[in-house]
């Protein structure tokens, strides 16, 4: 009875695993061809037979720029939005204002907006005040994929933190602001570590904003560079794969060693 | 308190003045605080989704072009641009298009995400492991899985065709990404691709919440296999179910990278959407006059669907 059973399970993680194999084969794909080189071969061999870096070696070439412009607007966007994020997150959680339940209800509508309404009308808004083409520019804007999210996964996670926390605090004299700070956000640091990490991906991923509010080569997320790769026919998948693993790791890497910090946002995507 | 008590009774009554008024300007600063966490947010919301939603509605009765960058002037055409949108020939193939693109995609990834969920409900060695790679799709930049299948999927050296051949499937190759007749096909299947996780990890979670003593009772009854699905998981799943499938069309909707990364709307418009015609409008015939309009349009379809998400979210928090 026991040994059906563990068979049975043991067949069950077989099946998962070739599951796994068969979602993740673009992923393998993308590694594998990107290994083989730059050369203009009609198709790419299953197995990466003889590596070469040549791929990498003219990837980075092309894209060294872009890959600094997106890490430097990652990490600006992550920095806007918890700072914006973080606050509203803990009022929406502990004060009863009136127009809260309107701001909410907006936050909620605002994450269904879609990107190309935003991206229509801040290209001309940033056209007047200068921020096309800059990394500022690009930060504002990727924080929209963000903000919304970061709110409304951190008011959920401190509407769990006791109230009698940060009343001691108050009684002991500290105003809204030293609550805040030294006890509200220290003990939600695992849900800001959620909303960072995502608005990092989200803004590492953004494809959006990066071709609309961007129209030179200087300033450019690596997400363009893929993109002006695939813009007629491609004659070397090598680089085009190389760029495209590199934009990849964050991911891959923050899936790897933050699995439950990623688990906890992606069920908070559809968070109330 | 005391020592207005003892200041006699001419002052007691002016006292209670003092203090409630004292009070009230207590309250009052303490609601100006409590509102100053929620200040950058709002002025964030307002400047970063109010502003461009009015401007957007305002530009798509607007003549508003390249002159317009130059010349600052925008002419108020009123419907002129919806009439030149919809009676525009392509106007008809985008709205066919986005319809069938966010149906296929919407079906594929449910049906599919569905049974993942129910797969890795069944706990297993690694089980926990293998199901949080599988997040992997998701969590890519688009752009960079697009590249990938553009090459996985082209006519000539692309993997699935070699595949199909040397399987002997097909004799000729299927132009997936370049005959209008199967274009919004591979369209669709990338873009379920990336769905699958999302799909599945919200479904996973609901399945988790139905409790185990339904089941056991159940078997007790003979529901066990297809029938413990139909009479006990799925009615205990369908507040999960609504709120995905919502999700799921307000996120196809927007859809921009895949498309442009693959076809770029192409070829003849077979992949041509609200989404992608809107930016080939705007940026790319700089008429951001008709691209506010056709973007006003996906705007109204997506608002249908997120109010109906939010009635059904209501109704889920409720039950």
């Amino acid at each position: 009875m026991l040994q059906t059973t563990d068979a049975r399970k043991l067949g069950h993680t077989i099946v998962g695993i070739l599951l796994l194999a068969f979602m993740l084969f673009p992923v393998y794909w993308m590694v594998n061809v990107s290994l083989q080189g730059g050369g203009t071969a009609a198709n790419s061999s299953f197995f990466p037979t003889d590596i070469t870096f040549e791929g990498y070696r003219r990837a980075l070439e092309d894209q060294t720029g872009n890959l600094v412009t997106s890490i430097v607007v990652a990490l600006g966007s992550v920095l806007v939005t918890l700072a914006i994020a973080t606050p509203a997150a803990y009022a929406l959680s502990r004060f009863r204002l009136r127009g809260m339940g309107v701001f909410l209800f907006a936050l909620l509508l605002a994450q269904m907006i879609p990107g190309i309404v935003i991206a229509n009308s801040l290209y001309s808004l940033f056209n007047s005040v200068g921020l096309l083409n800059t990394h500022v520019g690009l930060i504002l804007a990727d924080a929209t994929h963000a903000v919304p999210f970061a709110i409304l996964i951190m008011s959920a996670f401190m509407r769990s933190i006791p109230p009698a926390l940060t009343e001691a605090a108050r009684v002991d004299g500290a105003g809204h602001l030293r609550a805040f700070w030294s006890i509200v956000v220290p003990v939600s640091r695992n849900s800001l570590i959620t909303a960072g990490l995502f608005s990092f991906l989200f803004a590492w991923s953004d494809f959006m904003f990066g071709l609309t509010l961007t129209t030179g080569a200087d300033i450019k997320p690596i997400t363009l560079g893929i993109y002006d790769y695939l813009q007629g026919n491609v004659q070397s998948w090598g680089p085009v794969m190389a760029t495209a693993v590199i934009s990849s790791l964050p991911a891959i890497v923050l899936l790897v060693v933050a699995q439950r910090y990623i688990a906890a946002g992606a069920l908070g995507g559809a968070v109330k | 308190m005391t020592s207005t008590l003892a200041a006699g009774p001419a002052r007691a009554a002016a006292a209670p003045d003092v203090v409630a008024t004292r009070r009230r300007s207590a309250r009052s600063r303490e609601r100006l605080a409590q509102w100053a966490f929620l200040v950058p947010a709002i002025v964030y919301v307002v400047v970063f989704f109010g502003y461009p939603i009015v401007k957007n509605l305002v530009m798509g009765s607007q003549d508003y072009s390249v002159r317009t960058f130059v010349s600052g002037e925008a002419p108020w055409v009123g419907w002129a641009n919806y009439a030149e949108v919809v009676s525009s020939g392509i106007f008809r193939t985008t709205l066919v298009n986005t319809a069938l693109f966010t149906l296929g995609s919407i079906v594929g990834q449910f049906v599919i995400g569905l049974l993942f969920a129910l797969f890795f409900k069944r706990r297993f060695p690694l089980s926990n492991l293998l199901r949080s790679l599988l997040l992997l799709p998701w969590l890519l930049p688009m752009i960079a899985g697009t590249a990938v299948w553009r090459w996985i999927l082209d006519q000539d050296g692309g993997v699935l065709n070699e595949t199909l051949r040397s399987l002997h499937l097909i004799s000729e190759p299927i132009h997936w990404l370049t005959s209008p007749d199967v274009a919004l096909v591979a369209v669709i299947l990338v873009n379920v691709w990336v769905g699958i996780p999302f799909n599945m990890t919200l479904l996973y979670s609901g399945l988790q919440s139905i409790p185990d003593e339904l089941y056991e009772a159940g078997a007790l009854d003979g529901a066990t296999g297809w029938k413990a699905f139909w009479h006990i998981t799925w009615p205990n799943l369908r507040a999960v179910v609504s709120v995905v499938l919502v999700l799921g069309v307000i996120y196809t909707l927007k859809v921009l990278d895949i498309i442009l990364g693959l076809t770029g709307g192409g070829p003849a418009n077979a992949t041509q959407t609200l989404a992608t015609d809107s930016y080939h409008r705007s940026f790319q015939e700089f008429s951001f006059g008709t691209g506010a309009a056709v973007s006003n349009i996906l705007i109204v379809v997506s608002l249908v669907f997120a109010l109906v998400y939010l009635r059904v979210n209501r109704r889920a928090v409720d039950e």
